[in-house]
This record gives C-alpha cells, sequence and structure tokens, in this order.
C-alpha cells in the first residue's frame, strides 16, 4: 500500500495519505457521528507506517469543522505520530486555521501543549 | 383543530428561524446543518457567527442524536421524540433542545452541567484538555466534550431546566446563547 486515500463528505474531511513520500493531508470537516468508525482506516494505515518510516514525515490538517466526537479521534492520531515521531522520524504537524478563527487556532494549540511533536500554527486568509 | 395560526405567532413571536420536533436521525442532522448554513449565507452573518453557531449546533444536535439512540430501548414511544429550535435575536442565536431523560440520569447531568458553569474560560480550557487526554472515550467518541466544548466557543453559561413528567422520566431542556460579535 503506498498511498491511502478518502474522498471528502459534508461531514468528513478528504484524507490523503502519501506513505512513500511521508504526507498526511487532512482537509475539510470532520463532524460525522460515529468518528471511530471514520477514523479507523486511516489509524491502521498509520500503524502499518510506523514499521516502515521516512526519516521525514510532514503532516498538514486544514479543517474548517470538527466535532467533539473527532477531537480524541484526532488526538489518538497525533498520539500515533508522536510514538513514529520518537521512533526516529522528524515528524512535523502544520496545523492550519483562518486567520480570524480563534477557535480552531485554540484547538491546535491545545493539541500542542498535550502532544510532543513540534507543531507550525499555519494562517490561512479565506 | 390544530390551530396552526398560534403556533406560527408564538413561533415568529420568539424569533424562531428553524424548528423541529421528532426523531432525530443522521440524515436528519445533514439536513438541519446545510440549511442552517444557507440561511446565515443570507442573512450575511460575518464568518466568525456563521463558524460559531454551526460549530455549536453540531454539538447540541449530536447530543441529541446519541441521546436517542441510547433512550431507544428505556422509553417508550412518546418519550423518544426531541424537539429543537434556533432563534435569531438581535444580539444572538439562541439553540434550544428539549428531550426526555430518566429520572436516574438526572443528576449526574446535572453535576456535569453545573461543574461547566463554575468553570472560567481558563479553567474550561484545562478541564476541556484533561477530559480529552484522559477521560474515557465512549462508544461514539466524545465522552464527555461536548459541554465543555460548547461553553468555550460561547462564553456564556449553560441555561437548563429539569420538568418532571412522572417517576420515570423528565423533559430536559437546554438553552445555549451565542453571542455576535459586536461591531465597533
Amino acid at each position: 500500500m503506498e498511498k491511502y486515500e478518502i474522498d471528502g463528505t459534508p461531514k468528513t474531511p478528504t484524507i490523503l495519505f502519501d506513505i512513500n513520500g511521508g504526507v498526511l493531508d487532512i482537509k475539510g470537516r470532520s463532524i460525522p457521528e460515529n468518528s471511530i468508525e471514520f477514523y479507523k482506516p486511516l489509524v491502521d494505515a498509520l500503524d502499518k507506517y510506523s514499521v516502515a518510516t521516512k526519516s521525514v514525515t510532514t503532516v498538514n490538517i486544514q479543517l474548517e469543522y470538527f466535532n467533539t466526537s473527532s477531537s480524541k479521534c484526532i488526538l489518538d492520531i497525533f498520539k500515533k505520530l508522536e510514538s513514529i515521531h520518537k521512533s526516529g522520524s522528524d515528524v512535523t504537524i502544520n496545523w492550519h486555521y483562518e486567520d480570524d478563527d480563534e477557535d480552531m487556532l485554540e484547538a491546535g494549540e491545545d493539541y500542542q501543549a498535550i502532544i510532543g511533536i513540534p507543531f507550525k500554527m499555519v494562517p490561512v486568509s479565506e | 383543530m390544530i390551530d396552526a395560526f398560534n403556533i406560527y405567532n408564538r413561533m415568529e413571536k420568539n424569533h424562531i428561524l428553524l424548528s423541529f420536533k421528532g426523531d432525530i436521525t443522521a440524515d436528519l442532522l445533514t439536513s438541519i446543518l446545510q440549511i442552517m448554513e444557507y440561511k446565515m449565507d443570507n442573512l450575511n452573518e460575518v464568518p466568525k457567527t456563521k463558524r460559531k453557531v454551526y460549530n455549536v449546533l453540531v454539538e447540541c444536535l449530536q447530543n441529541l442524536y446519541h441521546h436517542s439512540d441510547e433512550t431507544k430501548l428505556d422509553f417508550n414511544d412518546a418519550n423518544k421524540g426531541a424537539i429543537f429550535m434556533i432563534a435569531k435575536n438581535e444580539l444572538s442565536y439562541d439553540i434550544i433542545t428539549g428531550n426526555f431523560v430518566g429520572n436516574k440520569s438526572i443528576e449526574p447531568l446535572r453535576a456535569r452541567l453545573d461543574k461547566v458553569n463554575s468553570l472560567t474560560k481558563e479553567e474550561l480550557k484545562e478541564y476541556y484538555k484533561t477530559i480529552l487526554n484522559n477521560g474515557v472515550t465512549s462508544l461514539k467518541g466524545g465522552g464527555g466534550l461536548g459541554m465543555i466544548d460548547i461553553a468555550r466557543k460561547t462564553g456564556e453559561k449553560l441555561e437548563y431546566n429539569f420538568l418532571e413528567i412522572d417517576d420515570k422520566v423528565s423533559f430536559f431542556t437546554l438553552i445555549i446563547k451565542v453571542s455576535q460579535p459586536q461591531l465597533i
């Protein structure tokens, strides 16, 4: 498996995980009723990636909305990335937020406080 | 005969933009969210207001949805439904939800709401992070973060009431105010 792709829907984000390139993009809205079910395949893909990581792993998160049900799953993904980071791949998380969206910036800072990976806060203008 | 004009007038007086009574399904949530996005676009709301209202709507509606899922086995048909309303007032959007809860669930729910209402903005942030990082994940994911998130995003106290129906169930009303940013 070299790529893991999921098309976005009104309730779930577009996910693109280029395993060969070590780049994970999550973009859109994440407000499914059952987030655990939605994120399970990505968690599995990260598990597979963790045994053969690239030297650099780049993660781009650009969410417009996410619900609290997703927030736990996103934390679980970050925890997987944290262990990938500890085992030698240089992981960076680019947390994008619309430049007037303080709530989204603060959500990124919440994760940054919990997870031991370098975060970059990236403002995006509409 | 149903007095539709009376219902219309009461909704008009309370500035109700949208209301629904019945079973809360996943498809219904999708539709309500789409309708509200469309309405807020038409009302030319600023992005900040749209985002806050949308976020709070998602949490409120999904609370109702998950709750109705949980109670399906315990309650009879008359007690399964819920009501949901959005009012637009001059300075805020008010989101009102109502649903039946078992009397045994009242005290834990009241304790959670009172706890959230007792915390400052900074304390809510810390509490959110603690529950996010250590809380037990429910099957559906959230595990008690919803109310904390709503309180953080709105900066308002959660207004609620329990109305006892009989010795088994009560009607739980929750009112959430999303203030609109003041243009200076």
